[in-house]
């Protein structure tokens, strides 16, 4: 890394007019769209970090009398708050890059899953759409779109969860495959997007996927907005160039004394002080759907830990039994740990169970318990036995 | 077809197979607990989890189709370490109190916890923080959340098989548990008690509600004068409970049995069963003939049958509006009962206040129906114990009774006399067989115009089935049905009950009688019959209903000479005036939930 500093980028929030974006994709042919966005480099900003481009021509090469473009606005993970000021501040270009979308996919549904604590966003949002659908009329695109209010479940954030909510079900995860790009949405073929990632899909097309790609680094292209919290002095939301160490990243916002920074919410990885400088936040380090939260040393990482582990016994959807148990487990046993019930050595046991954990539970939540965990009791065994 | 291999054998399969069955190809048995044959994939439960090379995570087994090439591995150190964290999962958050569970020796999970040699606790025990309950106001079915693995078998039953959703998936994370509307108790929602969810828990978490205890203290008073009689599609399950394969007939063995463990009387449901066919058959085409002659615009058609108490539960909760439509007659098992402190009483010249009746039945509908308030027409409890086929097993070896090896033996008169068109309701569609080797006789004066009888367009598996039959050259008191073609609807399983319902509703639907089994294959696939249950296996014990029926002296109701002599000694005629008093009933609209 030669650069020292982070790079501040400005493509989410730019004022855009979509009007003339659309001009130009309503012209091309809808796989030309799909390999645009495939050589931006895009990759979902959601978290998992799948290749947009290739969900679109996945979704793109299904036959199918109807599909769905999904705007998924569940923003769920602690400590991520991006996708709100962007729905707050430029919602015509989420509903833009949906527009989009169903162009390259041949759609003519579209279904934004708001978050159902965002509800004072329905005004504005409701307006914005009333706009749109009039540009959708000009270019007689036959596209609509919906907005479906979510119900405070963390795990109806997760796709197939989402679909379930929607369909008027319990959101749960469902099995996989079939994948949404074949089978989502009331088992048809849905794209499913989130609001950050539609929104890039505008700018991509508006300037160019060359000019995305100059962006970042080989395995993380472009920029992303990311939701900064905890111990810093500039908390707030600040899109950046891909490609930063952590130790640069805590040069711009920490306060000094930052001890660990966790990347990625509560479902991320913790990463201490010891390793900041070989961290590239990244598809090629720690990925992040934007969360980042510094904590300095007056803050106890068992009470972080313990943080999390209530989050999840609490949002697990509870249908499968490693994350439904597992959850408890850990919660219960670094407990117990803490409490002189169980010995230190209960903890190895603990660490294996959230590796159980993350290769046996059914969706990504399960999954990921135990990054929080394994980073934060592998790095701070001290602060959680003592 | 796909290729694959497993555990480095190489195996060929069509595409869509999950690599749970292909693996079942190689023998090679995975272990599972939330996938069932009945059900649809749920891969929740993650006890199937193998390792397919190459991949990020384990994979469930059940839930996952095969693709070209994949190389399964399902007893590596990963799967196996994880299949056992699991297990382990599972035990803590389950009240493992085996020894004095109902369930024990016959619970999924211990099996599974047996194979893998769980040892101590591995994880703390979360049985204490939890506020569990058990919900023991049904008459049939009793709850027990400390023991339920969410394994969701019991939700998908509800709503996949049965179409009545009464238990669902509440909450979520560490509080989610099965509940019902609000958390009610089974006996206050909509609940038709069938039981199907019991023959499918893994656990003990839902059983049926047993009264064994007050079965023996009754045999054992010397006062009491106990009469038990057997459903149909008893003698054809109670095997497997003890070491039989599925579909062999062990009536004569049963009979047996039951007579060495002490009830006094050993009579059958199947002589009331043909006692219903007389009385259900004539209300028939007394409808007809109201509808058809009298232009009785009060009168409804098409009638159901109300044999089958879960059925009849259903409707009151989910179509009170056609309740006019179903047959007033009581089921078998309850004229049996109403009868044997009355007719039998009368007889044998017992008091009736000593006779105690318990009947033997592949249901846990039947214990809620006899505790009906309707059920008192003889001025006692018509039927005082209900068991399943269960329960008489579990009666049958706590005698220590080597059921095996019994001589087959008879049952008793009088009610012990029966016809093959009793046997036959036991399976789906056969009330409507019976019935109409019944009707079509006394209108036409002819046998029904099927080889040997058997009505083969009623039987079967299918959901849904259609039959009619023509009605020409009638007797002259029936000339009203004179080219009438009699059309007819079978369905069991109560997800079908509700297709056929919502047809009827929808004016898609012109026929004159259906017969509805709230269970899935009808009695022979009842929640009190022996676990577990699948397809094959109710298959199999239709065969052996329709041997059975074939093996009968007699094979159409009206032909019983107990019942012959029943009408000419006691009740006159069928819809007589002793008939409305002791084998009719009527129902009650009930709530939606």
């Amino acid at each position: 890394m030669k650069n020292t500093h982070v790079k501040r980028v400005d493509l989410i929030f730019e004022r855009t007019e979509c009007k003339e974006v659309f001009a130009k994709v309503i012209t091309m042919k809808p796989d030309d769209i799909c390999q645009e966005i495939l050589e931006s480099g895009l990759k979902g900003r959601g978290g998992a970090g799948f290749p947009t481009g290739l969900k679109w021509r996945f979704t793109a090469l299904e036959e199918s009398d109807e599909k769905y473009v999904i705007c998924n606005a569940d923003e769920g993970e602690p400590g991520t708050f991006k996708d709100r000021q962007i729905l707050d501040e430029v919602p015509e270009k989420v509903f833009c890059g949906m527009a989009i979308a169903s162009r390259a996919i041949g759609a003519r549904t579209g279904i934004v899953y708001l978050r159902g604590e965002y509800k004072f966003l329905l005004p504005k949002l409701n307006k914005a759409l009333d706009e749109f659908h009039k540009l959708m009329k000009e270019f007689k695109h036959d596209f609509e779109v919906r907005i479906r209010l979510g119900s405070g479940a963390y795990i109806c954030g997760e796709e197939s969860a989402l679909f379930e909510s929607i369909e008027g079900k319990r959101g749960e995860p469902r099995n996989k495959p079939p994948y949404p790009t074949t089978s989502g949405l009331f088992s048809k073929p849905t794209l499913i997007n989130n609001v950050e990632t539609l929104d890039y899909c505008v700018m991509i097309m508006k300037y160019g996927a060359q000019h995305f790609q100059e962006l970042g680094t080989k395995d993380s292209r472009g920029s992303k907005v990311f939701s900064v919290s905890g111990d810093t002095p500039r908390a707030g939301i600040y899109e950046l160039e891909l490609g930063m160490t952590v130790a640069q990243f805590v040069a711009e916002f920490g306060d000094g004394d930052t001890k660990a920074v966790q990347v990625g919410g509560a479902s991320g990885f913790c990463v201490p002080r010891k390793r900041f400088d070989e961290t590239i936040i990244g598809f090629e380090g720690v990925p992040t759907g934007g969360s980042m939260k510094l904590f300095n040393s007056s803050r106890s990482m068992y009470n972080v830990l313990h943080n999390y582990l209530e989050f999840f016994t609490e949002e697990s959807c509870g249908q499968c039994t490693p994350c439904r148990v597992g959850c408890q487990q850990l919660l219960k046993g670094v407990e117990a740990v803490k409490k002189g019930e169980k010995t230190s050595k209960y903890l190895d046991e603990l660490l294996k169970l959230s590796r159980t954990m993350k290769i046996a539970s059914k969706c990504g939540l399960g999954q990921s318990v135990g990054n929080a965990f394994s980073s934060i009791v592998e790095n701070f065994k001290e602060e959680i036995i003592y | 077809m796909i290729n694959l291999s497993i555990n480095g054998l190489l195996v060929e399969v069509p595409e869509g197979t999950t690599i749970l069955e292909a693996a079942k190809k190689l023998n090679f048995r995975i272990p599972t607990l939330c996938n069932h044959d009945d059900l649809c994939v749920a891969g929740n439960c993650r006890v199937c989890v193998i390792e397919q090379l190459g991949a990020r995570t384990l994979t469930a087994a059940c839930a996952t189709p095969v693709s070209e090439g994949m190389q399964i591995l399902t007893n590596s150190l990963k799967v196996r370490a994880a299949r056992k964290h699991i297990i382990e999962l599972l035990l803590s958050e389950h009240n493992a109190d085996c020894t004095k569970c109902y369930k024990n020796g016959k619970c999924e999970l211990q099996n599974l916890a047996n194979e893998f040699s769980v040892g101590d606790h591995l994880f703390l025990d979360l049985i204490d923080l939890k506020d569990y309950t058990i919900d023991k106001f049904s008459p049939s079915i009793q709850k027990d959340d400390s023991k339920c693995i969410r394994c969701q078998r019991c939700v998908r039953t509800c709503e996949e098989l049965q179409g009545v959703n009464a238990l669902t998936v509440a909450y979520k994370g560490e509080h989610q548990k099965i509940s019902t509307f609000e958390d009610l108790s089974m006996a206050e929602v909509i609940c038709t008690s069938c039981g199907q969810c019991v023959n499918r828990c893994p656990t003990g978490a839902l059983t049926e509600r047993t009264y064994l205890d007050e079965v023996w203290d009754a045999i054992l008073d010397p006062e009491k004068h106990v009469v038990v009689q057997t459903a149909p599609a008893v003698r054809v399950g109670l095997g497997e409970e003890l070491g039989l394969d599925a579909g062999n007939r062990v009536t004569g063995k049963m009979v047996a049995a039951l007579k060495r463990l002490g009830f006094n009387s050993v009579l059958d449901t199947d002589f009331s069963a043909d006692l219903t066919i007389m009385e259900e058959g004539t209300e028939l085409l007394m409808r007809l003939k109201k509808v058809l002659v009298d232009k009785d615009e009060s009168v409804a058609l098409p009638m159901t049958t109300s044999c089958s108490p879960g059925w009849v539960k259903f409707i009151e909760h989910a179509f009170p509006e056609y309740l006019p439509n179903v047959s007033t007659c009581k089921s078998p098992q309850q004229m049996f009962g109403a009868l044997a402190k009355t007719y039998f009483a009368k007889v044998r010249n017992l008091d009736p206040k000593n006779i105690v009746s318990v009947s033997i039945m592949p249901c846990t509908a039947k214990k809620y129906e006899a505790n009906r308030p309707e059920m008192r027409s003889s001025g006692f409890k018509d039927v005082d114990f209900v068991l399943t086929t269960r329960e008489l097993s579990r009666m049958i070896r706590q005698a220590g009774i080597n059921f095996n090896k019994l001589e087959e033996d008879k049952y008793d008169s009088i009610m012990g006399v029966s016809t093959g068109a009793g046997v036959i309701f036991g399976a789906t569609g056969g009330v409507m067989e019976a019935a109409l080797r019944t009707a079509y006789e006394l209108v036409t004066g002819r046998e029904v115009p099927f080889e040997n009888l058997n009505i083969e367009p009623v039987r079967g598996m299918e959901g849904v089935r259609k039959a009619s039959i023509m009605i020409e050259d009638c007797k002259p008191e029936w000339k009203f049905l004179e080219g009438v073609e009699l059309k007819c609807v079978v369905a069991h399983g109560l997800v079908n009950a509700r297709k056929v319902m919502q047809d009827l509703k929808d004016g898609k639907l012109d026929v004159h009688f259906i017969e509805i089994m709230a269970c899935p294959g009808g009695c022979l696939g009842g929640g009190g019959q022996p676990i577990p249950t699948n397809e094959e296996i109710r298959r199999k014990r239709a065969e052996a209903i329709y041997e059975e029926d074939m093996s009968m002296e007699y094979r159409k109701s009206h032909e019983n000479p107990e019942i012959v002599a029943i009408y000419r000694d006691f009740l006159g005629e069928p819809l007589g005036h002793k008939s409305h008093q002791l084998l009719h009933t009527h129902y009650k609209e009930r709530d939606r939930y």
